[in-house]
């Protein structure tokens, strides 16, 4: 089993994605999905030894709610400061996040979601990757854009992964 | 559906379209105003993904009055979740290799360099 499907959450993922690639409910759609999602994942394990350990899925899918909302929160916020705010008063300021995360998969995911909310943008990783390197587009105090990312998204990420 | 509900649907639709529209216009407009590099960096990754988000959404639901809903919408927001970090990432990167990015950037307080600086990649 562990052989045939080594990763049975990307074997589902790609077999609902194929569904809605196709849009139609058929017999033979599942029969494609179910070959595309044995054979992808078996092809590309070389370069994805390791299985992530997901220890609350639900939780997940809360917290990609949670991300989205905050991707349109995002949105105003960034709109308000590249409309309003007179340029020398834009205060870009560089912050590092040192990570408790060690899975790359979970890293990943708070990277992508640094990227994708409030003003911030993941730029870097340190070499041996325990510490993220975020560029602020206006944050007049790095150190509490720094807790905010720590509390609100990897503290729920460090209970997600196991 | 009622005629009714119909139009209500249609001007619900047509007011995402619109606000969409505005915040694409205003990621563009961000890649002019703001003067350096790694500020422009963030105008697209996040104005732009809303932008073509409700385009995506007002599609998807366009034929709510026939009772369908396509689905391939939703794929398409979700992959565009998914890549715009990528893409955002390696122009930061690119930046920093280049010596364009904001100066005064921190150390990475782990003793190792940051990854795009390092000499030789540590193996992993």
């Amino acid at each position: 089993m562990r052989r045939l499907f080594p990763h049975p959450y990307l074997t589902l993922t790609l077999i609902v994605l194929w569904f809605l690639l196709v849009n139609q409910w058929k017999i033979g759609s599942l029969v494609m999905a179910v070959i595309l999602g044995t054979v992808i994942p078996l092809i590309t394990s070389t370069w994805w030894p390791d299985r992530p350990r997901i220890q609350r899925p639900f939780a997940l899918a809360a917290y990609a709610v949670l991300v989205l909302w905050d991707v349109i929160v995002a949105n105003f916020q960034v709109a308000r400061i590249v409309l309003f705010m007179p340029r020398d008063r834009i205060r870009s300021a560089w912050i590092t996040v040192p990570l408790e995360l060690t899975q790359p998969e979970a890293i990943s995911l708070l990277a992508g979601t640094i990227t994708m909310t409030p003003g911030t943008l993941t730029a870097d990783m340190s070499a041996c990757g325990r510490a993220l390197l975020v560029h602020a587009l206006h944050a007049p105090d790095p150190d509490a854009v720094r807790d905010d990312i720590k509390a609100r998204y990897e503290a729920r990420l460090q209970r997600i992964f196991a | 559906m009622t005629p009714l509900l119909d139009t209500a649907l249609d001007l619900f639709l047509s007011a995402i379209l619109i606000g969409g529209g505005i915040f694409a216009l205003v990621g563009s407009y961000g890649l002019l105003r703001l003067p350096r590099p790694m500020q422009r960096l963030h105008a697209p990754t996040k104005a732009t993904t809303i932008g073509v988000g409700a385009a995506l959404l007002v599609s998807a639901l366009d034929l709510l009055g026939q009772g369908q809903i396509s689905w391939q919408e939703l794929l398409i927001t979700l992959f565009l979740l998914l890549t715009a970090p990528v893409s955002a990432l390696f122009l930061a990167k690119t930046l920093i290799l280049r010596g364009e990015a904001d100066p005064g950037m921190p150390d990475s307080g782990t003793g190792q360099p940051w990854a795009t600086l390092a000499e030789e990649r540590a193996d992993p």
